[in-house]
């Protein structure tokens, strides 16, 4: 086991670090599908002059990191490479972890059960999904943030795993502090470790609201201390709207591979309140009607919630997608009960290869202009909405199965088909 | 009042024609009593200044870019477009209301759109200009008759006598640069300086084309250049002169003047001594034979090497290729043979073109040169523009390049001009230096002098003001499709909606097993049944 990883690490840093050396790496930092104006490496650098020069980094509109990350990034500007590979590493670490302990024991129907071995190596093939997955790679070698958010992210999840409570609630907080959208984890988070401490959910016990307020009372706990900690840092409160009221707000309409630079660009101005506040209640929307679907499957929560977070977002990037689908191996039994598979990764390849060429197209050649674009955004979302509802059907499909079989029949005895009603 | 008329010849074939009107009053605004003794003061400005506490304004349009390398400097630089620069008294407490009052009453009295000066194209500099300035600059003002009437109408003799008269709009505007301005500021009475009075200074300065107007033959006269001529001098100005600028002409080999006059003057302007032949309009003698007569029939022998040039130059350029990023070139020219001196560069870029100030990089001669003083306030989106000053020190006979990465931002669909190919216009950058000088400069401010000569005080003998403007730029953003608000909403909610709608499905609905419905026929038959109170097939 630690052989092939050792070896898939080590392949994986050095095409990343063939990539840093070469001149694509200018190339690639530029892209505006790897970098959003939230995690683009230049406008840390630009933050980091602003501080030289001795004007806040918050008073413009160029920089929107938070404090901490300034004073990371400070001490360790001359490291930055290294430190992008290092939370890779990290993230891998804690993927395949975590993929280890994943699995509860199914029911009966053989078949369905994962063998051992099929087990054993699917922390590999998560760290493989998520090392060699080009998004990563691109993500990695154009030094965007959006790989740290990955590793804290990938730490909650491991310390949610082992069932570490205090820690879990810390590496949420900052990963929320980073960016809002991670706070719709604490759901899967808290029946997590509510499952793995036999409270059971249920509104009318006393110890499951007690674990409620605990589990709460640390996150926001620490959630305050790292805000109070960047107040002092650099003395002023200017960092929350140039921070949390930029990713709400969506003042800057670079486009992205999200939805929602091209729908604020064409906005009638009346409507623009009401359009944001409708997107941005979307992304957290989904959590509470998921939650009570699978509160028996926390981990599968997990993962439709990031993915929910990755593609409804304001500022989206190939990093975030290269999160949720490093998942993609931990069901790799639900291929059976996949019935778009083959369709959506069609697509997905088809975009992303268009997407540089339609830019190309708009930017600089002048010949196709915006529309062309936002509409390979549009087909890369449909893609991924319908990924994840795929992964989701096969998911619930399976969960049936295990509860009433396999093979279904019907009533006459002749071979059964299941359909949503 | 004092009135002027300063004409030079310039080397590339063109004439140079500045008029200056100047008023005085004399009034105390400290006391708090009405003023209402206006005398030749208009009584537009007057009010302006009272009632928003105005310590000091100027105003100009200008139409054209002025080329120095060919032109030389001009007494009064003015960049493209429209620029306004107000100082505010010290007791003022709301500038950004007051500013933006002041520029809709400004707008009114010069009948110009100034009323799209607003917070994002308005800039307070800390260096470049006098303390407590707030400033702006806007381009692409189309000055038209409709900017020259209500100037003309703050002269004192209006436009019906004195130098005002050849003062024709047509004429005025077919020319190679145009520009107008109004000064207003407080000055000295004496050399101790207790007392001030306000002084009015109205500038014309145009730029004759030969070619463009038609002129054949080489000769001017102020009928052909205005289509106009002196009927009487104005009763109410105290001098009245025109200055020809001869000092080309010394041997009189380059063009002669008809009717020839004795009066000669000197005078020491931009740190060069220039000798000018002077007709004085209240004389009654020079008048009549004047009014129709003045030629200069000019013949251009192409002598632009003994053109003194300017020592300090400016150009301007956007370099990169795409609308997604960019460049901005600023190149400046020290052309002093073994001077090097320190130039203030003030550059106010709009928001929607994302400065990246860690990219900025100043060179001399191919090695680095560091600014000795940087002021840097980034932009806020849509609230305030990029402000950057800087001082350079610009090494002797040699080019200084500075050169800022920028980003292009996607603007909302409103926010783009009915024309959004066209481009977006950034302001010119200023640049101003005390340049060395080799005449010694005339520092003695009470003595009377001609107007153009004196509108910035020299401090000092061996150096001299100098601000040069550069060219405006013109840059493409990247555009959204206008015509598709709708359907953008719609595709986009679609999308969403696709994402809600499978969630839903799945979150709602169960699996089942499915029983397959029965054909048409049956179907029907079922119902029959049923009717009957038969169980179905």
């Amino acid at each position: 086991m630690a052989a092939p990883l050792t070896l898939l690490l080590l392949v994986a840093v050095t095409v990343r670090a063939a990539l840093f050396r070469s001149s694509l790496s200018e190339l690639i930092s530029e892209r505006v599908e790897v970098v959003s104006p939230l995690t683009a490496w230049k406008r840390v650098i630009e933050g980091l002059a602003l501080l030289d020069l001795g004007v806040s980094p918050y008073s413009g509109d160029v920089f929107h990191e938070t404090p901490l990350t300034i004073y990371l990034f400070h001490f360790l500007v001359d490291y930055a490479e290294v430190t992008f590979m290092v939370s890779v590493k990290k993230n891998v670490f804690r993927k395949q972890k975590f993929a280890l302990e994943a699995d509860r024991y199914p029911l009966d129907c053989l078949e369905l059960i994962r063998s051992p071995k099929e087990m054993y190596y699917i922390p590999l093939k998560v760290a493989m999904f998520y090392l060699l997955n080009p998004f990563t790679i691109l993500s990695c070698v154009a030094k965007s943030t959006c790989g740290l958010n990955n590793a804290i992210i990938a730490l909650f999840i491991l310390s949610t795993i082992k069932g570490n409570v205090l820690l879990s609630a810390i590496f949420l907080s900052l990963a929320t502090y980073q960016s809002i959208y991670p706070l719709t984890l604490c759901a899967p988070a808290l029946l997590y470790l509510m499952q793995r401490q036999y409270i059971p959910v249920n509104f009318r016990r006393a110890s499951f609201w007690w674990f409620i307020v605990q589990y709460a009372f640390m996150y926001l706990g620490s959630l305050f201390v790292i805000i109070c900690l960047s107040f002092f840092l650099l003395g002023s409160w200017d960092y929350l709207p140039s921070v949390y009221g930029f990713i709400l707000s969506v003042p800057d309409l670079t486009p992205n591979i999200g939805l929602f630079w091209y729908f604020f660009a064409e906005m009638f101005e009346h409507f623009r309140l009401f359009f944001l506040c409708v997107f941005q209640i979307n992304v957290f929307f989904y959590t509470i009607p998921l939650s009570i679907k699978l509160k028996e499957h926390p981990v599968f929560l997990i993962f439709m919630q990031l993915a929910v977070i990755s593609i409804f977002k304001s500022y989206p990037t190939v990093g975030d997608i290269s999160l949720y689908m490093a998942f993609l191996p931990v069901w790799s039994h639900l291929h059976r009960f996949l019935r778009n598979i083959f369709l959506v990764s069609c697509v997905l390849l088809a975009c992303s290869a268009l997407f540089p060429v339609l830019w190309h197209l708009w930017i600089y050649a002048g010949s196709a202009n915006s529309n062309f674009y936002y509409a390979i955004t549009l087909l890369f979302n449909v893609a991924q909405i319908l990924l994840v509802s795929d992964y989701f059907y096969a998911f619930l499909r399976r969960e049936h199965h295990l509860t009433y079989g396999l093979y279904l029949k019907r009533k006459d005895g002749s071979e059964a088909t299941l359909v949503l009603k | 009042s004092l009135e002027e008329l300063v004409i030079r010849p310039l080397h590339s074939g063109d004439i140079y024609t500045s008029f200056q009107f100047r008023t005085l009053w004399e009034t105390d605004f400290t006391r708090e009593n009405k003023v209402s003794h206006y005398r030749l003061f208009p009584k537009s400005l007057g009010q302006v200044i009272s009632k928003f506490s105005v310590r000091e304004l100027h105003i100009s349009f200008t139409q054209g870019y002025w080329r120095t390398m060919q032109w030389g400097q001009p007494y009064l630089p003015s960049p493209p477009g429209a620029e306004l620069w107000v100082w505010f008294q010290d007791s003022l407490t709301d500038v950004d209301g007051t500013w933006k009052e002041l520029t809709n009453v400004l707008s009114g009295i010069f009948c110009a759109s100034l009323n799209f000066i607003d917070s994002t194209n308005t800039v307070q500099p800390s260096a470049s200009f006098k303390p407590l300035g707030i400033g702006n600059v806007t381009d692409h003002q189309i000055v038209c008759t409709e900017n020259l009437t209500p100037w003309k109408k703050l002269l004192p003799c209006g436009s019906k006598a004195g130098l005002a008269v050849l003062l024709k709009s047509e004429k005025l505007f077919h020319s190679s640069f145009h520009s107008q301005a109004v000064h207003i500021r407080p000055v000295c009475k004496d050399d101790q300086c207790k007392t001030t009075s306000w002084e009015l200074r109205q500038t014309l300065n145009v730029v004759f084309d030969l070619h463009n107007s038609g002129q054949g033959k080489n000769e001017w006269s102020l009928f052909k250049m205005f289509s106009r001529t002196l009927t009487e001098a104005c009763p109410v100005a105290s001098s009245s002169k025109i200055y020809i600028d001869i000092t080309d002409n010394s041997q009189g080999e380059q063009f002669e003047l008809s009717p020839a006059t004795p009066l000669l003057s000197q005078a020491v302007v931009l740190g060069d001594r220039r000798t000018f032949s002077v007709y004085d309009l209240t004389q009654q003698i020079t008048f009549g034979t004047i009014c129709n007569v003045l030629k200069l029939p000019v013949t251009y022998s192409a002598h632009a090497g003994d053109m003194l040039r300017p020592l300090l130059h400016a150009e301007r350029y956007v370099a990169g290729y795409g609308l997604q990023t960019g460049e901005i070139h600023t190149l400046m020219y020290n052309n002093h043979p073994y001077r090097s001196f320190p130039v203030l560069l003030l550059d106010s870029v709009p928001w929607y073109l994302r400065l990246y100030i860690h990219t900025l990089t100043v060179t001399s001669k191919g090695k680095d040169n560091k600014p000795s003083y940087i002021h840097y306030q980034p932009s806020k989106d849509r609230v305030r523009p990029h402000l950057l000053e800087m001082l350079v020190q610009l090494p002797p006979n040699s080019v200084t390049e500075v050169t800022l990465q920028f980003e292009r931002a996607l603007l909302k669909w409103t926010e783009y001009t009915p024309d959004p190919n066209h481009g977006f216009y950034v302001g010119s950058s200023v640049i101003s230096s005390l340049v060395p000088s080799i005449v010694a400069m005339d520092t003695n401010n009470s003595r009377e002098r001609p107007l153009f000569s004196s509108f910035f005080p020299s401090k000092e003998e061996s150096s001299y003001f100098v601000r040069v403007y550069t060219e405006p730029l013109l840059v493409n953003l990247p555009t959204p499709d206008f015509s598709m608000p709708y359907n953008v909403i719609c595709l986009t909610c679609t999308v969403v909606a696709v994402g809600y709608g499978s969630l839903y499905n799945l979150l709602t609905r169960s699996f089942q097993i499915e029983e397959p419905s029965p054909g048409l026929a049956k179907r029907i038959a079922n119902i029959i049944r049923k009717m009957r109170g038969v169980p179905p097939l």
